[in-house]
């Protein structure tokens, strides 16, 4: 289907199945139970997953394919954001001008971007791209004001002219984002017994542009041109020596990603309509990062995975006090509830990062595939005894 | 005139920070082969010894002291902290006030500590891994390590003040005829970096350890064939780069008061700085620190910002894009060190 093989549709097909029903998997728990605050399915929460989503998918296309690692994406992430934001501010408030403006600037700063910066390999690729995405930043924060609104923040006011829509609302107010008059943060709630679901429109877009970004990710890695961006990462010496010039294909990969990040961007600014430059700073790149190779580099569906993942235990963790741990370890006796509480202390809540830094150490340590390799070894792991298992049934019966 | 002189001072405080931060770094990628990105988490380990020493030698007892009262009319409690108590009032308050200086003989055993800890524990089993690797585990610990002291120390800066003595401003153009006012501390901070950074060269230059060590950035496998335990010493040297940023940490308190993400602020300046060197060259580290730092401190003139707005918060990355451009290896690196 699509022009993909049997294992990639059926991919597909999974992370569409997930997407479109996020809204009830991520909401096992009935809204009055004490488990409620362990829900996810709402969709400011949603919103970011698919939208970190995607711009880790966009990141892996350049990371897990070509090896080189970037510390600057944040900065195309910061430059869709920006140009959204003007769109909506100049034209009008609908989202498509917009997302489509984020991406071909994000594009466009990529592709000066990476003409500088792929000159080298290696570390030296990893600072230039880190010295350019703090360079935007610095500027973002001073000289750049004007269009930048600075420290601020780049808001909508009620003085822009948005000549295609109306600089303000009958009553006064600044209008809603919307994709042809649908607005995003409509949201239709559905009650079944003690469960309520909500489905935001906003979501399914970022949705649906995630389902596209993530099947035009496989068609890249399926492609004559993912396997050369694979020769690059293997041995890029040979590949030079086979008289082939490998800058065209890095340089691609790095303005496909970096259109990935802008579109990210235009969405982040689409379902809520500022920008600031704290996006730009360098541990906005550094958080993608941790995303791709906790999910695991250069698979299809780890950096999706990662992004959830991490987007999804930020906002638990950062939820259960020691009020919520006394609960759970209430069956214990006193003293070594207090104990353990006192030891997980430290990891929840604020500590959450805490908790992000010693997984992702472990997990570049024990797992440098990430989240997926440690699938695999468990699927392996089993089918490796299952095999056993029959093996030594065969061994049992000798065959005379 | 006198305008240029300061920048130039400007530059050369700013600069030695650059500068003995980079050289920890060159120190432990030029031995180990190790790009350390944990290293701002040892320089702002170093500022918060400083604020360990102080918070220990501040435990004080209460008393309550019938002669005095507080403004509601309550006996007065007043606080003695041990170190009066024990030395007397005079000594024991020098030794309060002198905190951030005596905390360099507090952090230098304790940054050895941590890092030979952070070389055998975690660092060792990175050699054979690629670089990408090396700069998402040290990545990884960076954040666990800043996010600790977070938990012990908040995340609001901590007052750290230099003692009174070194508090103020001196003149240091009266000897020529000239008026350049300038705190006492930075002018301390310049004089202990270089110290510190003649102390590391003479070191490697002039001891048979260092001779050794010598010999194994240039070519670790010989070295280890002749029968030395390089591995030990590039381990030491590991733990010398560690106190190198924890003392420049615990000096850099005074200056600006050390919260918990001080480090990868500086993380990012001092990785320029070293490319801008030369990746894996002593001397171009230190050359480099010194030189951004003056460039940094030109451009934030004003004259300068009228002329081109903005300059002075970009020109850092600016040079070391351009000399990454044109000369590959940075300023004074060696031949074959991290070409790929």
């Amino acid at each position: 289907m699509f022009g993909l093989n049997k294992k990639d549709t059926s991919l597909l097909i999974i992370v569409a199945c997930l997407t479109m029903f996020a809204p009830f998997i991520l909401n096992p728990f009935p809204t009055d139970s004490g488990l409620a605050q362990f829900n996810a399915g709402y969709p400011d929460l949603m919103q970011r997953f698919v939208i970190f989503g995607i711009f880790a998918i966009g990141f892996n296309i350049l990371f897990g394919l070509t090896g080189y690692l970037s510390f600057g994406h944040a900065a195309f992430l910061g430059v869709g954001s920006y140009s959204a934001v003007w769109m909506f501010k100049l034209i009008g408030m609908n989202v498509i001008p917009a997302i489509v403006l984020s991406v071909i600037v994000a594009g466009l700063f990529a592709l000066l971007i990476g003409f500088i910066s792929l000159r080298r390999s290696g570390i030296y690729f990893s600072i230039l791209t880190l010295a350019f995405a703090q360079m935007s930043f610095n500027l973002a924060y001073s000289v750049l004001t004007p269009i930048t609104n600075g420290e601020t923040g780049l808001q909508l006011t009620l003085e822009d002219p948005r000549i295609l829509g109306v600089s303000a609302t009958a009553d006064g107010s600044i209008p809603v984002t919307n994709l042809f008059g649908l607005e995003m943060r409509s949201t239709f709630e559905m009650a079944v017994g003690p469960w309520a679901f909500q489905f935001n429109a906003g979501y399914y877009l970022c949705a649906f542009i995630m389902l596209a970004a993530f099947y035009l990710s496989i068609r890249i890695f399926r492609s004559p041109f993912g396997m050369m961006l694979r020769a690059v990462k293997s041995n890029q010496q040979r590949m030079n020596y086979t008289g082939l010039n490998t800058r065209p294909y890095t340089l691609a990969a790095f303005v496909i990603s970096g259109m990935y990040a802008g579109l990210a961007g235009g969405l982040m600014a689409s379902m809520d309509p500022l920008a600031g430059a704290e996006r730009m700073q360098w541990t906005a790149s550094g958080e993608v990062v941790l995303m791709t190779i906790l999910g695991g580099a250069g698979t299809l569906i780890g950096p999706v995975l990662g992004a959830g993942f991490i987007k999804y235990f930020e906002n638990i963790f950062s939820k259960i006090n020691d009020n919520v741990l006394h609960s759970w370890f209430s069956f214990m006796p006193d003293g070594m509830e207090d104990a353990v509480v006192f030891l997980i202390h430290p990891f929840i809540g604020k500590g959450w990062h805490l908790t992000l830094g010693i997984l992702f150490m472990l997990v570049v340590i024990f797992l440098p595939g990430g989240l997926v390799e440690g699938g695999q070894r468990i699927k392996g792991w089993i089918q490796g005894r299952r095999a056993k298992d029959s093996s030594t049934a065969k061994e049992t019966n000798p065959a005379e | 005139m006198d305008a240029i002189l300061l920048q130039i001072l400007n530059g050369l405080d700013k600069g030695s920070a650059y500068a003995l931060i980079a050289l920890g770094l060159t120190l432990i990628f030029g031995t180990l082969g190790v790009v350390n990105f944990a290293h701002g988490a040892l320089f702002m380990i170093g500022a918060f010894c400083a604020v360990t020493l102080q918070r220990l030698l501040n435990l004080s007892y209460e008393v309550v002291d019938e002669t005095q009262t507080d403004f509601l009319g309550n006996p007065l409690k007043v606080k003695t902290p041990y170190v009066e108590a024990w030395f007397g009032p005079e000594f024991g308050g020098a030794i309060i006030d002198w905190a951030v200086p005596l905390a360099i003989l507090f952090a230098i055993p304790i940054m050895i500590g941590v890092g030979y800890v952070m070389e055998r524990g975690l660092i060792k089993h990175f050699y054979k891994r690629p670089h990408a690797d090396q700069i998402l585990v040290t990545f990884g610990l960076a954040i666990v390590l800043q996010e600790v002291v977070k938990y012990f120390y908040g995340a609001n800066p901590i007052q750290t003040p230099a003692p009174d003595a070194l508090n103020g401003v001196v003149n240091l153009g009266a000897a020529i005829g000239m008026d350049i006012v300038y705190p006492v501390w930075r002018v301390v901070y310049f004089f202990f970096a270089v110290v510190i950074i003649g102390g590391i060269f003479s070191f490697l230059q002039f001891t048979t350890f260092g001779m050794v060590v010598r010999a194994g950035m240039a070519d670790r496998e010989t070295v280890g064939l002749l029968g030395i335990n390089i591995d030990r010493r590039f381990t030491i040297m590991f733990g010398i780069a560690a106190a190198v940023a924890g003392l420049a940490g615990v000096m850099y308190t005074p200056i600006n008061s050390p919260n918990y993400h001080m480090g990868m602020d500086f993380l990012v300046l001092s990785f320029v700085v070293v490319v801008v060197g030369g990746m894996g060259s002593l001397p171009g580290a230190v050359l480099a620190g010194f030189l951004l730092g003056i460039l940094e401190s030109f451009a934030s003139m004003n004259e300068i910002k009228s002329l081109i707005p903005g300059i002075d918060q970009i020109i850092i990355y600016l040079v070391a894009i351009i000399i990454l451009l044109t000369r590959p290896r940075g300023l004074m690196g060696r031949k074959g060190v991290m070409e790929d």
